[in-house]
């Protein structure tokens, strides 16, 4: 254990370089792992989709309305086992930067459709019987600090007007990924308060989410509902809800493409530093080196000390690093409140965390084992750094 | 007199590795940090170049985006015939009453889809946008299903290019021309005759107003009227606030993002620096105590040193900054969330952009080098000779 | 009437301490003599006698705790930092056992380093760094970097350096400690020469007696304390 005995004293020797040098890992780990949880968040609607759920939209785009009576027609269709309607309201809380999704939804059936949501039967029933009722999450809730009872002010942009909710019930999630910074509505005053205003925009609604008994048959089932409506006035696109989320992301992949390199941007910033951490360190030592080379240590020991010193710092900085991710995560997301709604640092974000500072460790000390390795005894025992 | 430049910048060259890599560290930070102003500049120029001075933008009231705007043809015409309106050559009036829908186009690299605008204009629609040129084709024949399409759009979607068609709204529309709006927000949209486009999607109402003023300075009264008409409940915007408001959302994300991930990284560039630093006035003690013994005072060796890690920064602001310059040749294509369209724009580096970037690198150099320097300076001459 | 030769250094009651942990260790006692002006005097004795402090001390780069240090009717003990400097820069001239030039400068820019804290012009500069370099014969290697250099021209640089502002002392510390007998030799006769020809006063620390022959003078040092031989 004498080799690793050394290569921890000479971690030691030079503490205020060591110290920087961890602390700079510790930064850059920190905010690889960051990044990449922010690129999560940005698949997590597509994550949490469910297999056994379709969506149903016009086929022109989502901007675009489905007339309600499909929904009859819909629900007949084999393997389906149930259906519900949701319509993106997009009202403004304030000011636009408090955003959160709103959907105007069909009470009734919208929440068997999302077992996720775990609300007390009791406040749904309060729910039920209040038209201008909603049912808010957690996140949402807590961000804004709304609770039960409360009134929800929103300024109305697609459906104009200035809207009023009194919230009848806060949702959780079943599971950590469940996004609650949702708002649900009836649908049914939306249509109501549209007729007295806008005759034409009655009996329209956004998507139709459906439920299917066999996941495997998604495919199928989607297909049967758009032959049923082709040629009509509103075509519709039916895909799995996983497609449909995932189609959302790929419009801004861009951002995610960009976030993504730079993630990888911040390893090759602290690799600079790391690598002249080790080359400076190592040609201090070179009349070091070569008086263990004299001694009759060989040229592979001399190795695995730069390597083992290399690697011991960037493992300190790397677990600081991991370590932090969880805390500095968590101020994160309260600060960006309902734009992420689900921001949890994944597994997988660890392993390549410690994999990147793995990396950074052995990488850093090839070049000066290398030389190191190679240096000629008495050369090296003359040389003064 | 101060301690000579060729003493300091000979030092950097006399180990090359490590100034190659404190400068390389430095480089990619100032890399980022450039290419988000760039970007963020590209974004802006897009959208406020996209208005002109003398025009405005009319929606309903509250509605932020055109998307979410709804006018009927009754408002439309009141607000047509206001006397602020300008006259073309030929008589008409400089107002175009347009339509706004989004639909789903496939790309060309991949199968993946966005939503694009369409945009259903009048006829002085194309004489309003001055910047708005046909580069290729011809315009629409009004009363027809052809329609043009914006550079962006041509390049990236299926069926988006001259002679190809396009189908929605249950009808085949042919693109007959490709507008180059000068890397604007018209570049990413189609544009067709607003009437046939209004009769395909059975949308009776317009989205938008867009007016040529015939005197800039006559804003405010045209806008007061407006908003305080009783039988319309629009609101009147210039055409360049209308598009930079539309993008606020994504220009604060991405400065936003842009700016906290360079204080990030500059931290690691800080203390690759700083490392740097204290090794070399570690290893040139010697040299530091026969300076002061020679009579050179403590400010100077502090100058020194200080300099010696600015040249590191500007050396590294150089290189990236030269690196972020090659960012010019990609164009960034992302949803706009508020108007929930495609919107394409470029990295454009200015001359803010430049100086900025290498303030940026001059300010790392002097946090890195700072405290070494300061070292440096407090040795005291009989210990800086003894060290080895 | 015979002029009196003239003290250069007065030395008086000087006393100096170090710090080591906790203790004090005094270097020097409350010492006290003077050396002449055109006088080539070594200081000898074994390590930790205090030589290279009392050294440091005539040379203004350290401060005694106590006692008065006249060089040439200034008390350098009550100097501030700065007009220490300053001080230096016109009145003392550095040799050192390792010669101690800038690696990365030039020997021609080694020896032009202290010019540049006066005022004189470039090409004023430029002309008497030229005369320095000739005059300890190293005219063809003005634009060579010490790495490029024996160890005998870089003692030789680092002479010329030293006299280049006819400085009213010149102080030596070991300076023949790194060379062979026959630079060592050449250095030695060199610094003779800028004692009897240009009446250059020199104190030189060694422990070489072979050196030590070389001066007029031989003061030995022992525990800080002065003893007279010659």
């Amino acid at each position: 254990m004498h080799f690793l005995k050394l290569i921890l004293r000479n971690t030691l020797r030079h503490k205020l370089r060591t110290s920087l040098t961890v602390l700079g890992l510790v930064v850059a780990i920190l905010a690889f792992g960051l990044l990449r949880t922010v690129v999560d968040a940005w698949y997590a609607g597509a994550e949490g989709a469910s297999s056994a759920r379709l969506v149903t939209r016009n086929a022109i785009s989502l901007v675009f309305p489905l007339p309600i009576n499909y929904q009859e027609r819909i629900r007949r269709i084999q393997g389906i086992t149930a259906i519900s309607h949701a319509s993106w309201f997009g009202g403004v809380y304030v000011t636009p930067k408090n955003f959160f999704p709103q959907f105007a939804v069909d009470a009734k059936t919208y929440f068997s459709l999302y077992p996720e949501y775990l609300i007390p039967p009791a406040d749904m029933k309060a729910f039920l019987t209040d038209r201008k009722g909603c049912v808010i999450g957690r996140k949402l809730a807590n961000t804004y600090g709304f609770k039960i009872g409360d009134t929800i002010p929103l300024r109305g942009t697609i459906y104009p007007g200035a809207w009023s909710f009194t919230v009848r019930a806060i949702y959780d999630g079943a599971e950590a990924g469940t996004d609650t910074s949702q708002f649900f509505f009836h649908w049914d005053y939306l249509n109501e308060t549209m007729k007295k205003a806008v005759a034409r925009r009655t009996d329209w609604i956004g998507v139709y989410v459906i439920e299917i008994s066999d996941p495997d048959r998604a495919a199928e089932i989607s297909t049967e509902v758009d032959a049923m409506f082709r040629n009509s006035l509103a075509e519709t696109l039916t895909e799995t809800e996983k497609a449909f989320q995932l189609g959302f992301v790929s419009m801004t992949e861009a951002i995610v493409v960009a976030i993504r390199i730079v993630s990888f941007l911040v390893i090759f910033i602290i690799l600079a530093v790391m690598a002249n951490t080790m080359a400076m360190t190592a040609r201090e030592r070179i009349a070091e080196y070569a008086t263990l080379k004299a001694l009759g240590f060989g040229p592979y020991f001399l190795a695995g000390l730069i390597y083992g010193e290399s690697l011991a710092i960037a493992l300190a900085g790397g677990v600081l690093g991991i370590l932090l991710t969880f805390p500095v995560a968590d101020r994160f997301s309260e600060q960006v409140g309902t734009l992420f709604p689900v921001f949890g640092v994944s597994l997988e974000t660890i392993y390549m965390q410690a994999a990147a500072a793995i990396a950074v460790g052995i990488t850093a000390a090839i070049l000066p084992a290398f030389r190191a390795a190679r240096v000629p005894i008495v050369e090296g025992l003359r040389s003064i750094g | 007199m101060s301690v000579p430049l060729s003493y300091i910048w000979r030092n950097l060259a006399a180990r090359k590795l490590t100034t190659l890599l404190t400068a390389g560290g430095m480089a990619l930070v100032v890399f980022v940090f450039a290419t988000v102003l760039m970007l963020e500049e590209g974004l802006r120029k897009t959208l406020v170049e996209t208005g002109s001075p003398d025009n405005v933008v009319i929606t309903r009231h509250s509605a932020g985006t055109e998307v979410q705007s709804v006018i009927d043809r009754e408002q439309a015409a009141i607000v047509e015939n206001q006397p602020e309106v300008a006259y073309s050559t030929n008589g008409l009036r400089l107002a175009s009453k347009e339509t706004i829908v989004l639909i789903s186009l496939a790309k060309r690299s991949s199968d993946k889809a966005s939503n694009v605008l369409i945009r259903g204009v009048g006829q002085k629609g194309i004489e309003l946008r001055p910047q708005v040129e046909i580069a290729e084709g011809r315009m629409f024949r009004p009363g027809s299903t052809e329609i043009i399409a914006g550079k962006s759009v041509a390049e990236r979607y299926k069926g988006a290019g001259v002679g190809e068609t396009l189908r929605f709204g249950q009808r085949e529309w042919t693109v007959v021309g490709i507008m180059d709006a000068g890397k604007t927000g018209f570049d990413s949209e189609i544009w067709g005759d607003v009437d046939q486009l209004m009769q395909a999607f059975r949308r009776p109402v317009y989205s938008s107003v867009i007016l040529k003023l015939n005197d800039p300075a006559a804003f405010s009264e045209l806008k007061t009227r407006i908003e305080n008409d009783p039988r319309l409940t629009l609101e009147v915007k210039q055409e360049s606030v209308f598009y930079a408001e539309q993008s606020q959302l994504l220009a604060n994300f991405i400065r936003y993002l842009g700016m906290i991930l360079s204080i990030i990284f500059s931290v690691g560039a800080i203390i690759g620096a700083m490392i740097t630093m204290y090794a070399s006035v570690a290893n040139r003690a010697t040299e530091i105590g026969t300076l002061r013994a020679l009579g050179f005072r403590r400010k100077n060796i502090l100058a020194a040193f200080l300099l010696e890690a600015l040249m590191l920064g500007a050396a590294g602001g150089v290189v990236g900054l030269v690196l972020a310059s090659f960012m010019q040749f990609f164009t960034i294509s992302t949803m706009n969330w508020q108007s929930f369209s495609e919107l394409a724009f470029s990295f454009t580096l200015n001359g803010a952009i430049i100086i900025k970037s290498l303030a940026f690198a001059l300010i790392m150099g002097v946090a890195g080098g700072f405290l070494p320097a300061a070292r440096a300076a407090r040795l005291s001459i009989v210990d800086s000779l003894r060290a080895v | 009437m015979e002029n009196l030769p003239k003290p250069i250094v007065q030395i008086r009651q000087v006393t100096k301490s170090y710090h080591r942990g906790e203790q004090w260790v005094p270097v020097l006692t409350n010492i006290s003599f003077d050396i002449i002006s055109g006088e080539f005097i070594a200081l000898m004795g074994p390590s930790g006698s205090g030589k290279s402090t009392l050294l440091n001390l005539i040379a203004g780069i350290d401060k005694p705790d106590s006692g008065s240090l006249k060089v040439n009717g200034i008390d350098i003990a009550t100097l501030s930092e700065a007009d220490l400097a300053d001080w230096r820069a016109a009145n003392v001239g550095f040799i050192f056992q390792f010669y101690n030039l800038m690696p990365v400068l030039t020997a021609f820019e080694n020896v032009e380093l202290p010019l540049l804290l006066t005022r004189l012009s470039r090409g004023e500069r430029r002309e008497r760094v030229e005369l320095a370099l000739s005059m300890v014969g190293l005219t063809d290697r003005v634009e060579h970097y010490p790495s490029e250099l024996s160890g005998g021209q870089q003692q030789r640089v680092a002479i010329a350096r030293a006299f280049i502002t006819d400085p009213v002392i010149l102080v030596a510390d070991e300076p023949t400690g790194d060379l062979d007998r026959a630079s060592a030799n050449e250095i030695l006769a060199m610094l003779e020469r800028l004692n009897s020809e240009m009446g250059k006063t020199i104190i030189m620390v060694t422990h070489d007696p072979h050196a030590a022959k070389s001066a007029h003078l031989i003061r030995h040092l022992e525990k800080g304390e002065l003893d007279v031989t010659n």
